[in-house]
């Protein structure tokens, strides 16, 4: 009985021991290829920086106003948070990779998942700073020609402007990431079609009499005021 | 070919007839003996415009006058395509002009209906006959009237460039063969805003490479007051202006002294009868576009000067001044920060309209009883001070490199 369970044991140990040096060089190789993607991210993140530098990318990214969102969530300048998911991205790329030599059964499915995805948010990245940007764009230019056409608030309607286009580049980066697709967009069609709607109603009918004054400036009051201007610049 | 003048057109019927009949005599009176063309350019009118022009014929201008061609009068229109386009339209008669080797030629608004046939010999003779190469027109202008010009364009244009030319955007003005080659060498329409300004471009091109100037006093600017939009006619002379700064920069930034340019007629005519202004509503924009503009002015005028900007905007009407120096320097800032792209062109070109009010109700407020005089010392003051300061715009440029 005792030289039976002496046996096992030593059947056992093996085992592991035989599992052990089969598991080991892979190991090791997961380290190598894991220690060999930090050298590659890294590389990567300064190259990327020093590209976005000399790019001038922070002015850029000023101008799209991102920096000033960027601040408010305490994250750091747009070429340094770039090249930060540049390095987490590759190097993370690497590490999946070392696990995939791992050979572990059933894991190579869902690391392939992740590359299929790593595109995606990539895009949604992508989506969600041009939207800023483009937001930033309209929204001064709309602030622009309102200041220059003497509109009473000026600043709520690049605001408006402004906001719409972010939600759309939200939806869409979302759209783009394949998260709850179906309620964003949902959630957006009711969210806009409600702000339209609010807008109609506070236009029509609480704001009759507003309308019916911004009317009367724009069609009525207009040629007075201009002849009350009878000035040409050039 | 002697002569040639150009005509750009777009849905014009209702004054071109009167222009190119006013061309027709001015062509037979004063120059019988040359060989002359007019040659419109059309951007695909509607209307008649290119049937008025054919049936502008010379046999009118013989059977209501004297005047008699000892040569063939000829009068082409052609029509270029993607719509009206003035650089398009100026290319054309300048590609014209170099293939009938004109030694003069003359562009004339389609709209200028207060043209007398004087003009024709006014803006030709120079060039013609004394070997200018551009020859710009002067006006009788109400005093209040081309406040963008008196207060920005000239002063700035002047003190960059070293040439006291008065009107630098001019829709009427005469040009030798030898400009139009380098014009259509130079491809000078290509620098900045495709399309805008393409008149005041000729100038600046003739000014950078030092070509012979001349102006000549045509009568009282047709002003259309209806159509007296401000940021269109900020694009068209500031936009410009501050885009040629870039491939002119060899050239202005070695200019020094102010040299003056030959006037033919009269130097300037101001007149001051009265004209309603609403200075009011200039203050008004003024105020409520720097609260508004507040994070636009940042990225474009440094914080001293927007700081100062900042401090007259709250004082009341009545003690409002927005001095020579404190626009001067703002006007240079904003061509820096043009040169940069700080953000986006057209709006740097925008965010000045509100500030340039804010100028011109200092003008209007100081000028309000100022005589014609009166009027050239304020303006002769503030070109003094663009010339002053030049070397900050060049501190800002380089420091902006």
């Amino acid at each position: 009985m005792w030289e039976m369970i002496m046996g096992e044991l030593d059947h056992a140990m093996q085992e592991l021991a035989r599992g052990f040096a089969h598991l080991l060089p892979r190991l090791l190789a997961m380290l190598i290829i894991a220690l060999l993607g930090w050298f590659v991210a890294y590389v990567l993140k300064i190259g990327l920086r020093g590209i976005l530098r000399i790019a001038k990318f922070d002015k850029l990214s000023d101008n799209a106003g991102a920096t000033q969102l960027l601040n408010k969530l305490a994250l750091p300048s747009s070429s340094e948070l770039l090249s930060r998911v540049l390095f987490w991205v590759v190097w993370l790329g690497f590490i999946l990779l070392g696990v995939q030599a791992l050979g572990i059964v059933g894991l190579q499915e869902h690391i392939a998942r992740i590359f299929l995805y790593l595109p995606r948010l990539f895009v949604a990245l992508l989506i969600f700073f041009f939207g800023l940007l483009a937001a930033s764009f309209f929204s001064r230019a709309a602030l622009l020609a309102a200041v220059n056409a003497g509109s009473p608030s000026p600043k709520l309607i690049a605001s408006l402007i402004r906001t719409v286009i972010i939600i759309f580049a939200v939806t869409m980066a979302f759209e783009q990431l394949g998260l709850a697709e179906r309620t964003i967009l949902v959630a957006f069609a009711i969210a806009f079609g409600a702000l339209m709607l609010g807008l109609a109603i506070a236009f029509g009918i609480g704001g009759r009499d507003l309308a019916k004054q911004f009317l009367e400036r724009r069609f009525l009051k207009e040629k007075q005021e201009q002849k009350q201007d009878e000035l040409s610049p050039l | 070919m002697d002569l040639l003048v150009g005509v750009s057109t777009h849905n014009n019927a209702k004054t071109v007839g009167e222009v190119v009949q006013a061309i027709r005599a001015g062509l037979l009176k004063y120059f019988p003996r040359e060989r002359v063309v007019i040659v419109n350019a059309d951007g695909g009118s509607r209307d008649s415009t290119r049937d008025v022009i054919a049936a502008a014929s010379i046999n009118d201008l013989q059977h209501s006058s004297d005047l008699y061609a000892l040569r063939t009068l000829h009068c082409i229109s052609t029509l270029y395509d993607g719509g009206p386009a003035t650089e398009v339209a100026l290319r054309t008669i300048l590609a014209a002009a170099e293939l009938v080797r004109a030694k003069a030629c003359a562009i004339v608004s389609p709209e200028s209906t207060n043209i007398t046939p004087d003009w024709i010999d006014r803006l030709l003779r120079p060039v013609y006959r004394d070997d200018f190469d551009l020859v710009t027109p002067l006006y009788r202008r109400h005093k209040f009237d081309g406040l963008l010009l008196r207060n920005l364009v000239y002063p700035m244009t002047r003190a960059l460039y070293a040439k006291r030319l008065r009107e630098p955007y001019a829709v009427e003005f005469a040009f030798s063969g030898r400009l139009g080659s380098h014009l259509l060498e130079q491809r000078v329409w290509d620098h900045g805003a495709g399309g805008v300004g393409t008149e005041m471009r000729v100038t600046l091109a003739a000014m950078a490479g030092q070509f012979r100037l001349g102006q000549t006093f045509l009568g009282t600017k047709q002003v259309d007051r209806s159509s007296a939009d401000l940021v269109p006619a900020m694009r068209q002379t500031v936009g410009t202006l501050f885009s040629s700064l870039e491939p002119n920069f060899q050239v202005w930034s070695a200019n020094h002294a102010t040299e003056s340019i030959p006037t033919f007629g009269a130097e300037y005519e101001l007149t001051a009868e009265p004209i309603r202004v609403n200075r009011k509503r200039f203050y008004q924009l003024f105020t409520s576009g720097v609260s508004e503009l507040e994070p636009v002015l940042q990225s474009i005028l440094s914080a001293q000067t927007l700081s100062e900007i900042q401090g007259i905007a709250k004082l009341a009407e009545e003690d409002f001044q927005y001095s020579h120096e404190l626009w001067v320097r703002t006007a240079y800032e904003f061509a820096a920060s043009y040169h940069k792209s700080v953000i986006n062109r057209d709006h740097i070109i925008q965010a000045l309209a509100p500030l340039y009010r804010g100028k011109v109700h200092t003008f209007l407020f100081e000028n309000r009883d100022a005589s014609g005089e009166e009027i050239e010392a304020h303006v002769e003051t503030l070109c003094l001070t663009f010339e002053r300061l030049k070397p900050y715009l060049l501190d800002l440029w380089n420091a902006r490199e």
